[in-house]
């Protein structure tokens, strides 16, 4: 035998080798009573790097699991227009057609243009049916040596210097932490075109940016470190919604004030008028009502019982706590009526808040949203 | 030490991530994938990455990091097949093995070829990973530093270096490049969310175009139809035979040669750009120079072979630093490693300084994952090499209808819109005019994905230099010109200057005869009209919006350039190479079949497709080519039809995907997957 012949036969058993141990994907399936053998499709209307995108991935195998029947969840990305093309399809979706078996998960992006009256949205969240909404906080933070300069509460002393922001999008989410710096009498410069908050942070840490906010997950794993560190510190959280519908400490940073307390505290910011009313409302329909599950136009009342049923089961699991909190970080999982309330609060903006924003994003941006 | 310390634990991961059996499997798939696409003639990494883009949607890292650079890596030692047995450069990083290589098959010598060619890759792969592995360790602290100054300048060095690529008309590489950034821009700015060359009437562009379009319409569309064209019955199969061991010990023998021409590799394939095209004939050229009696040189030397074949796979080690360190591609193939990897997972992993701070253990287990595939490679071609040899008898014509099949759909996975194969035949459309007329697409591509980076941290550095020169006009200078910023300008001026000095030698996609001046003056009258029509689009934006600056800013510049070339093209006479035409003489010219019948099964696709929905209407166009073109029988049509619909709908199957629906669609209730 030819030492050719001999590495050819080594090589032959090293091809066998690793063809034998690669693992094929098993199927999942299951039976049951109601969606049984279906297939239940979730359009979620970003693409699939997004923060909605792992919501949804956390979710889909635990609804499948609870759901009637044990269907196939499948997650559906069908980015566009910042969401807008997804919520326009799904508004075009009729429940007769699906029969349960379509669901659409949308976020704060979703909720804003909605608010705000972009022309492009052609969609209408009355007529959808919400079985959950998910929520979150957010926390605005400061370089240590700016921090210092706070007289306790009081942002006052701040209003002199020169901030700089990483921002997504005059017309995003980001909206909200602008305009409470606006209404603090800080004088912020938006710094644009940033593709997520992560890139925020990365300014932030590289000294380029010396303002920042991040939603509380990103804040407990990308920014509590530096706090350690002592190269950040909080400021405020934007707070939580207690039942009343009153701002109150995030019950997740119970030790950090709330952007209502700062503004209680600094000179020139009222906690009340038609710039509180309308930060107030865009607050809500960006935090703690941002990422919601919905029915299509028209869906039965068994179909809507069945997914709460489900969505409450999810989170009576024993392990939910644990699970969700690695994922999805400690939010608000709201089922019935309290998903309810959450819609309502969050896409229902009075006309002269709404009014306010729009001018004030003319003003400060150029933004025209007619 | 501190560096070492840090990175070693990484290094250490890297290894316990690839080290687990489906990690292997997922590698050993990219390499057998690689094995095929480098065999076939002018399909090379850039075509093979754009095939495996649309399944790495969502999918665990690390296995579709296996099975991307098990790809990448393996394609420049399977593509030897072709350049040694037909004399066909099997992708363009193996065009000079074909100088040494061919002869020596001819003299029944291949398998001592193959043997020689394979060790030397091997070797070059290996030092490849080698020399990644070090320069990561010293650049991290280093890029760990880079803020948006530093990235904005990262980004224009890589762009400086379309002036290597323009080939033998500078200025026609930097219009490529501009037309690439302006592609890029189309649709809601960064800033303020203005549209560009794009209205909220036609949502599709507003979200601008995607780079598996762009990647795929741009490389493998030109390729594939040109190949088609030809419709090579491909050479009489070569007897392989004997000497395996000969062309090991003839490696072993020239191993300092090999060594040598592994740096060059590297270092080649370090300059962002540059790539695979020109490294194989700088390793060819020191081959020569480096050996004594060069008479032998063309008519079988081995030594022509092991130089290129060790160069070619060492750079892909080397064209791995800019991508991995900075989100700069190293190649046009890089340049969808890039897009494909923000896709992996849930796109937590970016390249660039993020990664080296975030992700170095995935960084690590890149460089892993390329030495293993190395050894994978050459392993499987060395035991299959007797059928891999048959694979280059194929006839193109049974390939190229699959070929398209796969690019439609993965076309089609990224919006998920029927729109999607449209901008796909657009951009196809115009990489084959590219292709023609001496065009450089690689100059085109790398403007297409830097175009996004550069608007983008040109606006904010410009922002945050004006709110540092309020505060003081030191701490604005100190930020703007740190001593990164200074390295890397002065690197940027020496490489243009030098890049354009040897720009006219190299031949990035092989010599283009020159024709008759009408029809490249009209391909660039119109690629001038758009740049206008672009120019004027952005300027119609309001004045506070920064989203109009930089499409001005590139038009303007793509304009001046435009207006040169037209004069030189009234004053040279016919013949001079800025009318370069493949359609005047060469390959294409005597092309069994024309391009606009080619084409026209393409539209045919399409238009099918928007009335039938895409299965039925790959049905039909399957049927039909191999039957009619492709003049197969009824039966063995039948047969491959089914077998593609099939291969199709398993595809889609699994990764849970539809197809594109057409007018059908909308009246009549299909079952899956003719939905």
């Amino acid at each position: 035998m030819s030492i050719f012949q001999a590495t050819r036969r080594v090589a032959y058993s090293f091809v066998a080798a690793a063809a034998a141990t690669f693992a094929t994907q098993a199927q999942a399936g299951g039976h049951g009573i109601d969606l049984t053998g279906k297939t239940v499709e979730w359009i979620i209307p970003f693409s699939e790097t997004g923060g909605s995108a792992k919501w949804a991935n956390f979710y889909a195998p635990l609804l499948s699991e609870a759901l009637p029947g044990q269907p196939t969840v499948v997650v559906k990305f069908m980015p566009g227009a910042g969401s807008t093309k997804g919520a326009n399809f799904f508004q075009n979706e009729k429940y007769e057609d699906s029969e349960g078996t379509l669901i659409f998960g949308s976020s704060g992006s979703t909720q804003f243009p909605f608010l705000l009256g972009d022309p492009r949205v052609k969609y209408n969240y009355g007529d959808w049916n919400v079985v959950l909404a998910s929520g979150t906080g957010g926390v605005a933070y400061l370089p240590p040596e700016l921090a210092a300069k706070m007289d306790g509460m009081n942002a006052a002393p701040l209003q002199g210097e020169d901030f700089i922001y990483g921002n997504q999008g005059a017309t995003r989410l980001d909206l909200v932490p602008t305009l409470a710096w606006e209404m603090l009498g800080l004088n912020v410069e938006s710094v644009m075109g940033i593709k997520g908050r992560g890139d925020g942070r990365l300014m932030f840490e590289r000294g380029e940016a010396n303002i920042d906010y991040q939603t509380s997950s990103s804040f407990l794993s990308g920014v509590t470190p530096l706090v350690e560190a002592g190269t950040a510190v909080p400021m405020m959280t934007w707070g939580a919604l207690d039942d009343a519908g009153n701002i109150v400490r995030d019950p997740t940073f119970p030790d950090i004030p709330t952007f209502k307390e700062v503004c209680e505290a600094t000179d020139g910011c009222e906690t009340s008028g038609e710039a509180w009313d309308a930060w107030k409302a865009f607050f809500i329909a960006g935090f703690p009502a941002q990422k919601m599950v919905f029915l299509p136009n028209g869906a039965s009342a068994d179909a809507i019982a069945t997914y709460t049923a489900a969505f409450e089961a999810v989170k009576a699991r024993a392990d939910f706590a644990e699970i969700s909190g690695k994922r999805l970080g400690k939010y608000p999982q709201m089922t019935g009526e309290a998903a309810q309330n959450a819609l309502e609060s969050g896409t229902n903006v009075s006309p002269e808040a709404k009014a306010f924003v729009v001018n004030w994003l003319q003003e400060k941006y150029g933004v025209s949203l007619n | 030490m501190d560096v070492i310390m840090e990175a070693l634990p990484a290094l250490g991961d890297a290894w316990a991530l690839i080290l687990q059996p489906v990690v292997l499997g997922y590698l050993v798939l990219g390499v057998v994938m690689g094995l095929c696409i480098g065999v076939f003639p002018g399909l090379g990494g850039i075509a093979g990455l754009s095939l495996l883009l649309p399944f790495m949607f969502g999918m665990d890292p690390i296995l579709g990091l296996a099975l991307m650079v098990g790809m990448v890596a393996v394609v420049p030692t399977s593509d030897t097949f072709a350049s040694v047995l037909m004399g066909i450069p099997g992708s363009s990083a193996s065009q000079a093995t074909v100088l040494d290589g061919f002869p020596m098959a001819k003299r029944g010598q291949a398998a001592r070829a193959l043997s020689a060619a394979f060790a030397s890759s091997l070797f070059g792969g290996l030092v490849g990973a080698a020399f990644l592995t070090v320069f990561i360790l010293i650049a991290r602290p280093i890029v760990l530093e880079f803020r948006t100054p530093e990235l904005l300048m990262i980004t224009i060095f890589g762009l400086s270096m379309v002036g290597i690529l323009a080939g033998r008309v500078a200025i026609k590489g930097i219009v490529a490049a501009g037309l690439g950034m302006l592609i890029g821009t189309i649709g809601e700015g960064a800033s303020s969310g203005d549209l560009r060359m794009s209205s909220y009437d036609y949502p599709y562009l507003t979200d601008g175009l995607k780079l598996v379009i762009v990647g795929l319409g741009i490389f493998a569309i030109p390729e594939i139809i040109s190949l088609l064209r030809q419709d090579r019955a491909i050479a009489k199969e070569q007897p392989l035979g004997g000497g395996w061991l000969d062309g090991v010990k003839d490696w072993f023998a020239n191993i300092w040669l090999s060594v040598r021409c592994s740096i060059i590799g590297v270092v080649v394939g370090v300059i962002p750009g540059l790539g695979g095209s020109v490294v194989d004939w700088i390793a060819y050229g020191h081959a020569i120079q480096t050996t004594k009696d060069t008479s032998k040189f063309g008519s079988g030397e081995v030594r022509g072979v092991i130089g290129p074949e060790s160069s070619n796979n060492a750079k892909e080690g080397g064209g791995l630093v800019p991508t991995l360190l900075f989100g700069i591609p190293g190649s046009g193939s890089m340049a969808i490693f890039i897009g494909a990897i923000a896709l992996l997972g849930s796109g937590q992993i970016e390249v660039g300084p993020a990664m080296l701070q975030n992700n170095l253990d995935i960084t690590y287990s890149i460089v892993w994952l390329l030495a293993l595939a190395n050894v994978v490679g050459t392993l499987i071609c060395i035991a299959s090499s007797g059928g891999i040899a048959k694979l280059t008898s194929i006839r193109f014509a049974l390939l190229a209808p699959f070929l398209l099949m796969i690019i439609s759909f993965a076309a089609f996975q990224s919006g998920q819109n029927l729109m999607d194969l449209v901008a796909l035949f657009a951009i196809g459309f115009l990489g084959i005019l590219m292709r023609r007329f001496d065009w450089s697409r690689p100059a085109f591509l790398i403007g297409f994905v830097l175009s996004n980076p550069a608007e983008t941290y040109a606006n904010q550095a410009l922002q945050i230099a004006q709110s540092r020169f309020r505060k003081g006009f030191d701490e604005g200078l100190d930020y703007i010109f740190s001593p990164i910023v200074i390295v890397l300008l002065i690197v940027t001026v020496v490489s243009v200057v030098l890049g354009l000095r040897q720009a006219k030698k190299i031949m990035a996609e092989g010599a283009v005869p020159s024709g008759r001046k009408r029809a490249p003056l009209i391909f660039l009258l119109v690629v001038t009209a758009y740049i206008v029509l672009a120019y004027v689009n952005a300027a119609a934006i309001p004045d506070f919006s920064r989203d109009r600056v930089f499409p001005m800013f590139v038009a303007g510049v793509c304009i001046v350039g435009c207006v040169i070339l037209i004069v030189q093209m009234m004053l040279k006479p016919e013949g001079h190479t800025i009318f370069a035409d493949r359609e005047s003489s060469g390959e294409d010219a005597e092309a069994t079949f024309g391009l606009w019948p080619t084409l026209a099964w393409f539209a045919g696709l399409l238009i099918l497709t928007s009335l039938l929905g895409f299965i039925l209407a790959l049905a039909v166009f399957l049927f039909f080519f191999l039957k009619i073109r492709a003049g197969t029988s009824t039966s063995f049509a039948a047969i491959y039809t089914g077998a593609g619909i099939l291969f199709m709908c398993t595809m889609a199957w699994l990764l849970n995907r539809d197809f594109p629906p057409g007018l059908l669609q909308g009246y009549v209730d299909l079952p899956w997957p003719l939905t």
